[in-house]
């Protein structure tokens, strides 16, 4: 072990340890299921904001959109304004309704709007799905940083992420976990901020060079390249990023934590500030990137944040700087994960180990830390044969499962009183098997250009509006079963709660 | 594990929605489902989705019509604006206070809605501090 990996030993421990310390701490105020669950529904708009900051930027947003745009240029600068305004699109659509139909996770949603089975059952699967696809390339990525920062082999980031995500959430639940993702996006806010103003100062130093004179022009053009497909690219892009997000099962989650829904949606704009705040700095680094890093644009990237503070500064600042990135990172992984984990295994701790198995049945709180604990593993050794799938590229994918799937649900559940449980069905299946098979082939292809590998590797365009269309037509062919208690179920959707109303 | 703090007692009131007593009008007819009571309903609704619709209508005139824009001038990939390119200006930095005016315009006309809705059926909302 050599001087240059104690800043990033030093700043994965120091995560580690303070994310086991703040989850320990919530121990202490944490007792019943609903303190579990939901965190017995008490968390206020800044506290609640900064904690789905913190669990939404994950790994693809601190390393990953640095790398893309060093690489691609402002093509790829949809992504963080996707992730940006996907939380506007969320706040006019769903934010309020979601939090006052007062269920506790989607398919909760799902059953209580729909009055059907079947129709939890679904969403049950897609949420865990959806998860553990969002889980793996958290843990890929822990893998990817520990080799490049401390030469670690890759699946000790997998297994070190794998572990804390266990011990921090299984005790404390959702109350514990609030503060931890809070203090997380303080951290992954500080990380990317104070070695900005030290990199900048050494830029301008420098004479201040200009960027843009060593890249292309397509460099400087939001678009992706290839004419009309390029443009198809981009919008779809853009429909996957701007609904997925109300459909993230570890997103909407946080939204059951509200007092109400006057909150949800206050909570909503705070996280909307926030993102903003954050998505102004990975421009910078990438900028930076082009003068200060040439040789990382082919092939490492993804590594550009963690390794510009050392290109351009060097000595104990460059070394502290190293390590303040690598705590943002590793911090990432940690935040994103243990949300995911909440979510999956709030769903298995209802839907499968808290039902009764034989004449066993175990309580709340211990089929929570069974869940949580199958949660954690299953996509853990899903990660450890495939080290080298691009991050981004599964991320995205999640995106446009859930834009295809759970935001129709959501859309028309919320404000269209006509929808049936088969239309629901219909819809989630003909997203979810649409989406999911484009980019199970682009996955397994190799990448080709053209018409076909743009249509399958972006499938939102096309596979949300048939969704959406399969849930009316099949709603209003089955127009008969339109549950009993639709007319009752608006009223409690959009009703401000203090309004005397039978809910 | 002797010095446990003592469990958790979970203290209830009485419900609050019986407390006020008499309820109005209006709230009687949405709960009993009459042709008035849907009129309230689908007047709240139909202002709520406007609403929604009218915030997404200047996300997609505004953000949306960008990349059609760029695919249409790609002379605008070369326009700078002081030492920035147009795009990097635009999409890395502008577009966030955007959102933010956005979403503080729709809670401002939402809860407006939430208000005259209450005042409709006769219910008095409470001024929360901000």
């Amino acid at each position: 072990m050599n001087a240059d990996v104690v800043p990033g030993v030093v700043a994965v421990i120091l995560v580690s340890v303070a994310t086991l310390a703040i989850g320990t701490w919530g121990l202490r105020i944490s007792r019943t299921t609903s303190d579990f669950l939901v965190a017995s529904r008490t968390v206020r708009p800044r506290l609640n904001a900064s904690a789905i900051g913190g669990e939404y930027l994950s790994a693809a947003s601190f390393l990953g959109v640095a790398g893309l745009l060093l690489t691609f240029g402002a093509e790829m600068l949809w992504y963080p304004v996707g992730w940006t305004a996907g939380y506007l699109v969320l706040l006019v659509l769903v934010a309020a309704p979601l939090r006052r139909s007062g269920a506790y996770t989607l398919p909760d949603f799902a059953e209580a709007r729909l009055g059907s089975r079947g129709v939890r059952k679904l969403c049950s699967v897609l949420v865990v799905g959806i998860g553990w696809l969002y889980l793996l390339p958290q843990f890929q990525g822990a893998g990817v940083t520990l080799r490049s920062t401390i030469g670690a082999p890759p699946w000790a980031g997998s297994l070190v992420v794998a572990l804390v995500v266990l011990a921090s959430v299984s005790p404390g639940g959702m109350r514990s976990i609030t503060f931890v993702q809070a203090f997380q996006f303080w951290l992954k806010l500080t990380a990317l901020l104070v070695p900005v103003f030290v990199l900048l100062a050494v830029w301008a130093a420098d004479g201040a060079p200009d960027p843009t004179t060593t890249a292309a022009s397509s460099w400087s053009t939001p678009l992706a390249s290839g004419g009309g497909v390029g443009l198809y690219t981009t919008y779809s892009l853009i429909v996957a990023t701007f609904l997925g997000t109300m459909g993230l099962p570890h997103v909407v989650v946080r939204f059951y934590t509200n007092p109400d829904g006057r909150a949800a949606r206050r909570t909503t704009l705070a996280v909307l500030v926030l993102l903003g705040v954050f998505y102004v700095l990975p421009p910078l680094y990438a900028a930076l990137g082009r003068i200060y890093a040439p040789d990382l644009i082919d092939g490492r990237s993804d590594v550009l944040v963690l390794e510009l503070p050392s290109l351009m500064v060097g000595g104990l600042l460059g070394a502290v700087l190293t390590g303040l990135v690598t705590a943002g990172a590793f911090a990432a992984f940690l935040s994103t994960s243990s949300g995911l984990t909440i979510a999956v295994a709030g769903v298995l701790s209802q839907d499968v180990t808290g039902r009764r198995w034989g004449s066993y049945r175990l309580g709340g709180v211990a089929s929570f830390r069974v869940a949580a604990a199958i949660a954690v593993v299953v996509p853990l050794l899903m990660s450890l044969p495939a080290q080298d799938v691009a991050v981004a590229r599964t991320v995205g994918l999640a995106f446009a499962v859930t834009a295809s799937t759970f935001a129709p649900l959501l859309m028309l559940g919320i404000w269209w009183r006509g929808l049936t449980p088969a239309g629901a069905v219909a819809g989630l299946l003909v997203g979810g098997l649409g989406s999911g098979a484009a980019v199970a082939w682009t996955l397994a292809t190799s990448s080709s250009s053209g018409w076909a590998a743009a249509l399958l590797g972006q499938p939102a365009a096309w596979s949300v509006p048939a969704s959406l269309a399969t849930m009316v037509v099949v709603s209003k062919l089955t127009a008969a079963s339109v549950p009993a208690h639709a007319g009752r179920f608006m009223v409690r959707l959009h009703t401000p709660e203090a309004v005397d109303l039978q809910r | 594990m002797s010095d446990q703090p003592p469990p958790r007692v979970r203290v209830t009131g009485p419900p609050r929605r019986r407390a006020s007593g008499v309820r109005s009008a209006g709230t009687r007819e949405i709960d009993a489902e009459t042709a008035l009571g849907e009129v309230f309903m689908r007047s709240l609704l139909r202002e709520q989705l406007l609403l929604a619709l009218r915030v997404l209508a200047a996300l997609a005139l505004t953000l949306g019509l960008l990349p059609l824009a760029f695919h249409l001038f790609p002379a605008l990939g070369d326009v700078r604006v002081g030492p920035f390119p147009l795009a990097w200006l635009l999409l890395g930095a502008l577009t966030y206070p955007w959102l933010v005016l956005l979403g503080w315009l729709y809670i401002r006309r939402s809860e407006a809605n939430e208000r005259d809705f209450a005042d409709l059926v006769g219910s008095v909302l409470p001024e929360e501090p901000r």
